[in-house]
C-alpha cells in the first residue's frame, strides 16, 4: 500500500510540466497552429524562472514574491515566443513542423547561453516549498496522494476544469475551435481566424513557459542544458493522445507521469534492470501510444497545420 | 512586371532575411553584454587563419553533408526527418560492432563492411518511423524526435555494457568508450598535421549520387512528386506511402554512414557524444543548401565554420557555444519564412504595383 501511494505522490507533481506544456499545446492546435517548438519555450521558461529568485538569493532563500516574479517572467518569455512563433507560421505561413523545429533549436540554445552567461554552472536554489493543505493533507493515502504538493500542483489541476471551460463555454473558446476547424467559415462571420491564432499562441506560449518555470522552480530546483528532456515534445503527443480534450490531456499526463514514478520506485527497489532502458521508456511509450491512436486524427481539428490566407480560394 | 524587378524583389527579400537573422542573434548577444560585431567575425573569420582550424571546419562538413544530403531527400519527398541524430548513433553503434567483431578482417574487406554496416543501421532506424508514418499516419515529426531519445539511451548503455572498453573494467575508471577500433577500420588522413580524413571523398561521391537519385532517375522523380503534391502523385499512379518510407529509409541510411565515417575518420572509437548536434545542425544545412547537393555542400563548409568558430567565441569573446544553436535555429526560422515570401505571388504583384506608381511619380515630378 505505501508503495502504491508512494508512486502516486511522486507521478501526480511529476505530470505538472507536461499537462501545463500539454493544455497550451491545446489551445495552439485547437486554433490550427502545430507548435513543435514547445520544447524550446520551455527551455527558456525554466531558466528565466529560475534567474530572478537565484540572482537575488544567490542559491539561498528569497521571499515568495520573487518566486512569483520568475513565473510571471516565464509566462511572459513564452507568451513572446508564442507570439515570435506567430509572425513566421502565422504571418509569413511557413510550414509549422519545421519552423517548430526551428524554435525548438531556438529556445534550447538561447535558454544554455544566457544561463552560461548570467547563472554561469549547475546551482540548486530552494525553489517554491511544498504546501500541504492543513487538514486535508492529514487523510491518510489521500493526504499524501493529493494534498501535500506544491501550490502550482494544485492550481494546475484547477486549470484542467478552467481550460475546458474556456475552450468549450466561452466565446473566445469557440472562435479558436472555429478557426482550428474551418477558418474560411470563421473568417465569413467576421472572425479574425489569424488574430484568434496569435492569441492562441501567446496563451499557448505562456503555458509552455509556467511549464519550464515548473520544473526549474520545484520540480528540480535548478536549471540544466537538459532539463526538459523532450517533455515539450511529449506534451505535443499528449495533445493527440488526450484528442484535443482537457480531461482526456490530464489523463494522458497522470498515466506518463505515474509510469515515470513506477519505473524511478523500481529502480529505488534495487532491482537489476539496464537504467538506460528505463529512461527510454516514456519515449518508447509516446511512439507506441501515437500508433495505436491513428482514429484520434479524424477527431483533431480539421485546419490543424494549415495557414490561412483569406485572398486564396482552399 | 520586369525580369530586373523580380531579380531586386527577390535579392531585396534575401538581404532583409540575411538582416533579421543577423538581428535576431545579436539580440541574445546584446542581453549578454557581448561585442556583436566581434563575435560574428570571430565565428567566421577566425577558424580560417590557419591549417589547422580549417581541417577541423572540413572534418565537420564531412558528416554535415553526408545528413544533410539524406535529409533534403526526405524533404523533398515530403517528410520531415529530425532523427538523423539517433540514426547517426545507430550507425556509429553498427560501424563498431562490425569492427570489434571482425578485429581480422584486411582494411580492403573491414572498411567497407563497416561503412555499409552503418548505413544498414541508420537505414533500419529511419524504417520505423517511415512505416509508422506510412502504415499508421504517426507524426514523423514526434516520432524521429522520439526515437533520438530512445537511440541516445541505447547508445549510452551499449558503450557502458557490451562494447565497454575491456581496459576501462581493469583500470576501473569507467569511461564510457569502446575500446581503440582495429587500424583496418581507420579512413586516411589526408594532409599532415590536420584531422581532414579521407570521408571527404565519400561526402562528395554521395552528394553525386543524391544528385543521379533525385534527378536523373524514376524513383527520384516519384519522390519528388509525392512531395510536391501528394494528391497529385497519388492521382499520377505513385504509391506515395511506400515513397514516404523509402525516403526515410535513405535518410537515415545517410546519417547512419556518416557516423561511420566520423568514427573511422576522426575518433576511431566510439565514444560519448560523438553525434553533438549533427543531426540538428543536418537540417539547417539542408535548408541553407536549398536542398540541392549542389547547395548542400558549400553550406555544410559554412556551418562547420559556425561550429569552430562559436567553440572559439568563449575563449576570445566570452559568447558560450550554445550560441550556434541559437544562430542554427534563427537560420531554420528565417528560411522557412523567406521561402514562403517568396513564393507568393501575390505579395510580388502588390510590392510591383507600389514600386510602379513611385517610379511613375518620380518621371512625372
Amino acid at each position: 500500500m505505501d508503495f502504491v501511494v508512494s508512486i502516486f505522490a511522486l507521478g501526480i507533481p511529476f505530470s505538472v510540466a507536461l499537462l501545463l506544456a500539454s493544455l497550451g499545446e491545446m489551445f495552439n492546435q485547437r486554433a490550427g497552429v502545430f507548435n513543435l517548438g514547445c520544447e524550446g519555450i520551455m527551455a527558456m521558461g525554466a531558466f528565466l524562472g529560475m534567474l530572478v529568485p537565484y540572482s537575488v538569493g544567490q542559491g539561498g532563500p528569497v521571499s515568495g514574491a520573487y518566486n512569483i516574479l520568475g513565473l510571471l517572467l516565464a509566462m511572459g518569455i513564452g507568451a513572446l515566443l508564442g507570439l515570435f512563433f506567430g509572425l513566421v507560421v502565422v504571418t509569413f505561413r511557413a510550414p509549422q513542423g519545421i519552423a517548430g523545429i526551428g524554435l525548438q533549436m531556438f529556445g534550447v540554445g538561447a535558454a544554455g547561453t544566457l544561463f552560461r552567461h548570467f547563472v554561469g554552472g549547475t546551482q540548486s536554489i530552494p525553489g517554491i516549498d511544498r504546501l500541504p493543505i492543513p487538514v486535508l493533507s492529514e487523510i491518510p493515502v489521500l493526504g499524501p496522494v493529493l494534498f501535500s504538493h506544491n501550490p502550482l500542483v494544485y492550481m494546475t489541476f484547477l486549470m484542467v476544469p478552467a481550460a475546458w471551460y474556456v475552450l468549450f463555454k466561452t466565446p473566445w473558446g469557440l472562435r479558436v475551435r472555429a478557426s482550428g476547424t474551418n477558418p474560411r467559415a470563421a473568417d465569413s462571420i467576421g472572425v479574425k481566424v489569424n488574430l484568434v491564432r496569435f492569441q492562441a499562441l501567446a496563451v499557448g506560449g505562456a503555458l509552455a513557459g509556467l511549464a519550464g518555470a515548473y520544473l526549474s522552480l520545484c520540480q528540480v530546483k535548478m536549471f540544466s542544458d537538459e532539463i526538459i528532456a523532450g517533455r515539450g515534445f511529449i506534451a505535443v503527443a499528449l495533445v493527440y493522445f488526450g484528442h484535443w480534450r482537457p480531461l482526456k490531456i490530464m489523463g494522458g499526463a497522470l498515466l506518463f507521469s505515474l509510469a515515470q514514478a513506477l519505473q524511478l520506485a523500481i529502480q529505488g527497489q534495487g532491482i537489476d534492470f539496464p537504467y538506460e532502458f528505463a529512461v527510454m521508456l516514456p519515449y518508447a511509450m509516446v511512439i507506441v501510444v501515437l500508433a495505436f491512436s491513428r482514429e484520434s486524427l479524424l477527431l483533431g481539428p480539421t485546419a490543424l497545420g494549415k495557414p490561412f490566407n483569406r485572398e486564396m480560394r482552399t | 512586371m520586369t525580369k530586373q524587378f523580380k531579380a531586386l524583389y527577390k535579392t531585396v527579400v534575401i538581404l532583409l532575411a540575411a538582416a533579421a537573422a543577423m538581428l535576431l542573434g545579436a539580440l541574445i548577444l546584446w542581453t549578454i553584454g557581448a561585442d556583436v560585431t566581434k563575435t560574428y567575425s570571430v565565428i567566421i573569420l577566425e577558424p580560417l587563419k590557419n591549417k589547422i582550424e580549417i581541417g577541423e571546419v572540413l572534418i565537420r562538413a564531412i558528416p554535415l553533408t553526408i545528413i544533410a544530403l539524406g535529409i533534403s531527400v526526405a524533404y523533398r519527398s515530403g517528410i520531415i526527418n529530425i532523427g538523423a541524430e539517433g540514426q547517426m548513433a545507430m550507425g556509429i553503434l553498427a560501424a563498431t560492432a562490425v569492427a570489434l567483431a571482425l578485429p581480422g578482417l584486411p582494411k580492403y574487406a573491414l572498411l567497407p563492411l563497416a561503412m555499409i554496416a552503418g548505413t544498414l543501421g541508420g537505414a533500419a532506424w529511419g524504417f520505423i518511423p517511415g512505416i509508422l508514418k506510412a502504415k499508421l499516419h504517426v507524426s514523423e515529426l514526434l516520432s524521429t524526435v522520439m526515437l533520438n531519445y530512445i537511440a541516445a539511451q541505447f547508445y549510452t548503455f551499449c558503450l557502458r555494457g557490451p562494447m565497454l572498453d575491456p581496459a576501462e573494467i581493469t583500470m576501473g575508471s569507467g569511461t564510457p568508450q569502446s575500446m581503440r577500433l582495429t587500424k583496418a577500420i581507420w579512413l586516411d588522413r589526408l594532409v599532415p598535421g590536420t584531422r581532414i580524413h579521407t570521408g571527404v571523398y565519400i561526402a562528395l561521391a554521395m552528394a553525386f549520387i543524391i544528385w543521379l537519385l533525385l534527378w536523373r532517375t524514376s524513383w527520384g522523380y516519384k519522390m519528388r512528386a509525392a512531395g510536391a503534391s501528394e494528391r497529385a502523385a497519388r492521382y499520377g499512379g505513385i504509391g506515395v506511402a511506400g515513397y514516404l518510407v523509402v525516403a526515410m529509409m535513405i535518410s537515415g541510411a545517410f546519417a547512419g554512414l556518416a557516423g561511420a565515417v566520423e568514427i573511422a575518420g576522426v575518433h576511431r572509437r566510439a565514444i560519448e557524444g560523438i553525434t553533438g548536434g549533427y543531426g540538428f545542425s543536418g537540417i539547417v544545412v539542408a535548408l541553407f543548401g536549398g536542398l540541392h547537393p549542389a547547395g548542400i555542400i558549400p553550406a555544410s563548409f559554412f556551418f562547420g565554420l559556425l561550429i569552430v568558430g562559436a567553440d572559439m567565441t568563449q575563449r576570445m569573446v566570452g559568447v558560450p557555444a550554445n550560441m550556434v544553436l541559437v544562430l542554427q535555429g534563427i537560420i531554420i526560422l528565417v528560411i522557412v519564412a523567406t521561402r514562403m515570401v517568396l513564393a507568393n505571388p501575390y505579395l510580388m504583384e502588390r510590392v510591383w504595383r507600389r514600386y510602379q506608381k513611385l517610379t511613375r511619380r518620380d518621371k512625372e515630378a
